[in-house]
């Protein structure tokens, strides 16, 4: 057993620790989130060479063996999600060090700690331990979110923090419905209990499965459940922001797991269950987004609604329920969080060249570096709107052609429209941000070296992606057969049961 | 036992669930936190309800599943936790907006809303 998989939840704890407790000045506090996360990355990047070999490997916490104790699951699946975590929060701590670190306390303290409980949600084995990890993400969040105070901070934050409480009640009934039907919390051997399960109990588990994705679809800002969205992340300070662009993709994550491993091709009746609903709802989440992507009168509101996009496409994904659609969407999960992080750090830096006019798309200066500046937003919009040669396009070619007979029809249309809105209204924004503004002589520059590195680290994400789209797609697919396929999980965390009758 | 369990169970989270849907901030915590008491009875009663056993798994035959008092015990102290922050949340949001609306609106729009 090695002690490499929990390295990414002991790392950023520890860091956080040393963080809060210890009074450094701002440099030495940089210099030490820059190495956890630096560190955190190379553990993340060790950790996919582990899992890409195709072995489901697993960290038995205190040694107590499953399915007794809580265990850590590395799959091709949790190794990617952290090493992207891992990668976009490299940018937004390099971003932060720019000055938004400053404007409150404990900033890098509580950003640890939100990557101790994004980490921990994606390797766990055990669904109480979600509800445990969401909750750590969840508090350091609200925190976070409010940073630097303001009155839309708090207001959005007080909705937010409702609305996830709220939430964080109905996954405690949703797990405790499961564990009282199926007598277990691990997943692996909840898959098991389920496959074997006196057919009188499927109403409660079915109950309690739905009920899970509501709590899911509230992380990842399903149709009925996505108004916190927008404000909060147009609220939000700029490397929060980023940062955030993950935890939408945490709720995708949930789903994913728990769907496929539980309620997978083992599970009889039950299986799929979630699949019409996420199905029309990811549709419908789609055409809302494309609408708000061109309603929206603010840069960080733009890129908020973008995000909302990318959130129903990856469900459209989910709700094709292939192993070909499923690979598409992790491919497109890797370039969409990426891409709208960078462009939140994107909008902060064009907000802080215009003066008063900040992100809101009005006439106003234009800012000092703006051929820089207007090439990184070609950069992102080209991407993110999925024009080809960037990586966007290659993740929405794979997903139309993931689609497959009656599928192609409802989801084709959707999909492109969104792409066209978003092109739409990106070249309005870079138009009016660029072009449709005076000339002005007081310009402060109050970019730093940060702020580039941070944004440009994020935004060159996208090229690389398509230079390394061979391999990455290569690995999604291998991830997507190993979630097509639960018994290898099973067998790997409970060697010693016999077969399942 | 169950019915009277059942029935407070339903009690407190439908008061709860009321009182989260008010308009101002301090219902809304006072729901949540009746919301999650109800969570807390419902969580405990899932291991089956046995009055007068042992928590523990010994030689008898006769025992309490120990695993949701764990869990309860756990989500009693997040919820405690949570509800905390919600309260500071709150009144730094009465603060900062100058009234208690959970939208912050002013107090002559709610009343034409009213």
């Amino acid at each position: 057993m090695s002690h490499l998989i929990i390295l990414p939840i002991v790392l950023p704890l520890a860091a956080a620790v040393i963080l809060l407790l210890a009074r450094f000045g701002a440099f030495t506090r940089r210099l030490l989130a820059l190495i956890a996360t630096g560190a955190l990355l190379i553990t993340c990047v060790m950790l996919v060479g582990k899992a890409s070999q195709g072995e489901v490997l697993y960290y038995a916490l205190g040694n107590w063996q499953p399915p007794f104790g809580i265990v850590l699951v590395l799959d091709r699946l949790s190794a990617l999600m952290v090493t992207v975590t891992a990668i976009l929060s490299m940018g937004c701590v390099i971003f932060a060090c720019g000055g938004d670190d400053e404007k409150g306390s404990n900033f890098h303290g509580l950003f640890q700690l939100q990557l101790m409980g994004i980490n921990g949600a994606f390797l766990t084995g055990d669904l109480f331990n979600l509800f445990v990890f969401f909750e750590v993400l969840l508090l350091a969040s609200y925190a976070l979110l409010v940073h630097g105070g303001g009155r839309d901070r708090i207001q959005s934050a007080v909705h937010y923090a409702v609305l996830n409480l709220a939430g964080s009640a109905l996954f405690l009934i949703a797990v405790g419905m499961l564990y009282g039907a199926t007598g277990t919390l691990n997943m692996a051997d909840m898959a098991r209990a389920v496959s074997m399960m006196d057919p009188e109990r499927n109403g409660l588990v079915v109950a309690g499965a739905l009920m899970l994705l509501v709590v899911f679809g509230l992380k990842a800002a399903i149709l009925p459940l996505y108004f916190w969205l927008p404000r909060t992340y147009a609220s939000a300070p700029a490397p929060v922001a980023a940062l955030f662009a993950v935890m939408t993709k945490v709720g995708i994550y949930a789903i994913l797991r728990v769907y496929s491993l539980i309620f997978g091709n083992q599970a009889g009746s039950l299986e799929a269950l979630e699949q019409p609903w996420v199905w029309w709802m990811a549709l419908a989440t789609l055409v809302i987004a494309a609408i708000g992507v061109l309603a929206a009168r603010d840069l960080r509101l733009l890129v908020a609604y973008l995000v909302l996009v990318s959130v129903g496409t990856l469900l459209a994904g989910l709700g094709m329920h292939s192993p070909q659609a499923t690979s598409a969407l992790l491919f497109y999960l890797v370039h969409t969080t990426l891409v709208t992080g960078g462009l939140f750090l994107l909008a902060e830096m064009i907000g802080l060249q215009r003066g008063k006019a900040g992100t809101r798309l009005v006439k106003g200066r234009i800012p000092t570096h703006a051929t820089a500046l207007g090439l990184l937003f070609l950069l992102g919009a080209i991407a993110v709107a999925g024009l080809p040669p960037l990586s966007g396009a290659f993740a929405k070619a794979m997903l139309l052609a993931a689609a497959e007979g009656v599928q192609r029809a409802w989801l084709w249309p959707p999909l492109l429209v969104a792409g066209l809105c978003a092109l739409i209204a990106l070249s309005r924004a870079g138009s009016t941000l660029f072009w449709r503004s005076q000339e002005s002589d007081n310009a402060d520059d109050q970019l730093s070296g940060w702020h580039w590195a941070g944004t440009a680290w994020l935004l060159i994400a996208s090229p690389l992606l398509v230079v390394l789209a061979g391999p990455l797609a290569t690995y999604t697919e291998a991830a997507a057969a190993q979630l097509n396929d639960p018994s290898a999980i099973i067998q790997a965390l409970l060697p010693t049961e016999e077969d399942a009758p | 036992m169950e019915l009277l369990y059942a029935i407070t169970t339903g009690v407190l989270s439908a008061s709860g669930l009321y009182l989260t849907l008010r308009g101002r901030t301090f219902p809304v915590v006072v729901g949540l936190t009746l919301l999650s008491y109800a969570v807390n009875l419902f969580l405990f009663s899932m291991g089956g309800l046995t009055s007068n056993a042992p928590a523990i798994i010994g030689d008898s035959s006769h025992y309490s599943d120990p695993l949701p008092q764990a869990l309860v015990l756990t989500a009693i102290v997040i919820g405690f936790a949570m509800t905390a922050f919600a309260v500071i949340l709150a009144m730094r949001a009465r603060g900062d907006m100058g009234n208690d609306h959970v939208d912050g609106r002013k107090a002559e729009d709610r009343g034409e809303r009213r």
